[in-house]
């Protein structure tokens, strides 16, 4: 097959190496199942290959590397819904899949299955560096500086079953970025990497280091400005040693990097990777120009050809379209071709469960990226979908395409766009259901023009205290308590990932389900009703303080 | 106890092995016990007459070892045998070898198979990152096999 656009194209030996790995995980389910290895040994064992077991089944989550993927391998994710799973897979906030309902003993042949397609498993869970997340808009987004798929992509091999960090104290994520509008949450990553392109033409990284959400929410800081593309591999090893060598052991819940740099401060670890690298021979660790074009190589280019009218034809069609117009506002980015667009679908319809998508989804969406954006398919952190390259006087014949499969709502970045975690649903350690609220506040909200009208408005929803749902990161942001064997959900304000990071505090008591939904429903009269001309959520509240927003969240308690 | 090895160097036994602690008070000491939390740079003053050093693993989820071993081939240029004993297990017989262990005490239970280790040491044609081992580029790209 020809090279896909959008991520790297595996070889022979690549694919060797992923049937290794499967031999590797059928000899690890053989020995658990005939004793030799105990159930603690194997649990780590299985967990580096994607496999959980949760309340009610296994899960097994496929790792989509930097959220992109063939309209191939998502036909394959499809075939694997229907066929292991009931017929829907979850795509999740690392730009995964997870399939909720798998039985132990299918998952060497869905691994086989995957590595048909060139996908897998690996290190999408574990204490080891997880799947290399990236700007969901890469290498399509006019305002970005430098393409990061390439580097992610790099990371992603140099990460890949890595002799050293592969027992490391806790889970280790990393993203990358090549924009400067933060599209991957940088600084709520173990590691935050942002590309620009440097003098002489390579890209320099700005490394951030010690971001996280979970039980202790930190931003994370400045380790370096400006690491040379020569010195990427070497840094990033010297701070994993420190960290490796360093981290905490003894409590699970100290392990993460962050409490390690809060521990010692940024200054000192910036000194002891200082120290690792002035004693590590660089000239060994050292990527060159070579291995980054080889590696470049492996992508191809999709060739941006579009009528010289299509601007002037998606205009007429939205001024001739309402509700087309709608969807163009909130689901669609500047793309660097003039000619082009980048379409992001919405997986929150009113009431769904956000990040959920049937098997005859899936299928769609791999269809209509073949048909319009050269086959290439993106997932985000915020649990949608994108397509990067799509003609802009085609757009209009993909919307209806996706509103026939009930894929068009019109809320990217809007209320409805909520980001929840599995919760109590389907996660031993959830304390409340994430998903009940998230449709409650999906259906309460389900007006697209209401949403229009209040505008950017980030919901997250986190069913415990270990923030999967990333509720500090929420412009609202909803944490599930259990109070008496009730469960209650604590309301922050004030969270954001994109640039200015920020942790939301907390608004007030916890509250039940229902009153939450109503109570954040007064939030947003409380905007609306205060919000001066331009104002986001965000701006109002920062303009006004919490004391309107309190008292309109807890008039009637 | 009975030793695996992982690579071309041949396993010494040796009767006495004691702790960092100990190494500058016993003279006669050629092998050295580290601990998992223990910096390999003490080690330094001694290399010349350090023989051994043996890595405790005190469970298999505690990779500081993996640290230790590198730490003591690429900083510290040890050119003597690397051990590690304590709770391994085979499926980690290529992470330790790559990080420039030469040899394990194989574990007393199921996990002490010669056979697993074996298999394990040859699982994987190629890796994704340098290691300290003579490797030779099997590109594009990242990707190395161990130099013979």
């Amino acid at each position: 097959m020809s090279i896909p656009v959008g991520h790297y194209q595996y070889d022979r030996i690549d694919r060797d190496f992923l049937q290794a790995r499967i031999a590797e995980f059928e000899g690890q389910v053989q020995r658990r199942l005939d004793g030799t290895l105990s159930e603690d040994e194997f649990k780590p064992l299985r967990l580096m290959n994607g496999l959980y077991l949760q309340l009610h089944a296994y899960m097994l989550r496929v790792a989509i590397p930097y959220g992109i993927l063939d309209s191939r391998q998502l036909r394959k994710l499809g075939e694997i819904a229907r066929r292991y799973d009931r017929d829907y897979g979850h795509f999740t906030t690392r730009q995964n899949i997870q399939f909720n309902w798998i039985r132990l003993e299918d998952t060497p042949a869905i691994l086989r299955e995957l590595a048909e397609v060139d996908m897998h498993a690996i290190q999408t869970s574990g204490n080891c560096i997880r799947n290399v997340t990236a700007d969901e808009y890469a290498g399509a987004a006019a305002d970005e500086l430098v393409d990061p798929r390439v580097h992610a992509e790099i990371l992603r091999q140099w990460s890949t079953l890595h002799p050293e960090f592969t027992f490391l104290p806790r889970k280790f994520k990393i993203a990358i970025s090549g924009s400067p509008n933060d599209r991957v949450a940088a600084r709520f990553h173990d590691i935050g990497i942002l590309a620009r392109p440097g003098e002489d033409g390579a890209p320099v990284f700005r490394i951030f280091v010690g971001g996280g959400l979970g039980r202790t929410p930190v931003i994370g800081q400045e380790l370096f400005d400006s690491v040379r593309e020569e010195h990427l591999l070497a840094t990033l090893e010297a701070i994993l040693r420190v960290y490796n060598a360093h981290g905490r052991r003894d409590n699970i819940y100290k392990a993460r990097i962050k409490i390690l740099v809060q521990a010692i401060g940024v200054e000192a670890y910036r000194e002891a990777v200082e120290a690792e690298l002035a004693q590590m021979d660089l000239e060994r660790y050292r990527l060159t120009p070579e291995a980054v074009a080889a590696i470049q190589s492996r992508f191809a280019v999709p060739q941006l050809e579009a009528p010289a009218d299509a601007d002037a034809v998606l205009a007429q069609q939205r001024r001739d379209d309402p509700l087309f117009d709608r969807w163009v506002r909130s689901n669609t980015h500047v793309h660097r071709d003039p000619g082009h667009i980048i379409a992001t679908i919405s997986l929150k319809p009113a009431g769904g469960i956000p990040g959920d998508a049937t098997s005859a989804q899936i299928a769609r969406l791999a269809d209509l990226a073949d048909a319009y954006s050269f086959g290439e398919i993106r997932i985000t952190h915020l649990q949608n979908v994108v397509l990067g390259h799509v003609r802009k006087d085609r757009l209009r014949d993909l919307w209806m395409g996706l509103a026939e499969v009930g894929l068009a709502e019109a809320n990217i970045g809007l209320i409805g766009d909520i980001v929840a975690c599995p919760g109590l649903d389907y996660c031993a350690l959830a304390n409340a259901r994430s998903i009940p609220i998230a449709q409650k506040l999906g259906a309460r909200f389900a007006d697209t023009a209401l949403q229009a009208e209040i505008g950017a408005l980030r919901i997250n929803i986190s069913g415990c205290i270990n923030a999967c749902g990333h509720h500090h990161a929420g412009h609202i942001g909803l944490l599930g308590v259990d109070k008496r064997g009730e469960e209650f959900f604590q309301l922050t304000v004030g969270g954001r990932a994109e640039n200015g990071a920020a942790i939301g505090t907390i608004l007030g008591a916890a509250l039940p389900e229902d009153e939450t939904v109503d109570a954040i429903a007064r939030l947003v009269d409380c905007y609306l009703g205060r919000r001066e001309s331009g104002e986001t959520f965000l701006d109002t509240l920062t303009r006004l303080g919490h004391e309107p927003f309190r008292e309109a969240a807890y008039e009637t308690v | 106890m009975k030793l695996f090895e992982l690579g071309e160097r041949t396993a010494q036994v040796h009767d006495v092995l004691v702790t960092v602690a100990e190494l500058a008070e016993r003279d006669d000491a050629r092998a050295v016990l580290l601990e998992s939390a223990d910096d390999p740079a003490l080690l330094k003053p001694y290399l010349n007459r350090l023989e051994l050093v043996v890595l405790r693993f005190p469970i298999f989820r505690d990779g500081r070892g993996f640290t230790q071993a590198r730490e003591l081939r690429e900083y510290l240029r040890f050119s003597g045998e690397i051990r590690a004993e304590g709770h391994i297990l085979p499926d980690q017989a290529a992470f330790l070898r790559r990080c420039g262990v030469d040899s394990v005490v194989l574990p007393k239970d199921g996990n002490g198979d010669p056979a697993l280790w074996e298999k394990q040491l040859r699982q994987f044609p190629v890796a994704y990152q340098r290691s300290v081992l003579p490797e030779r580029s099997v590109g594009p790209g990242l990707r190395v096999e161990e130099a013979s």
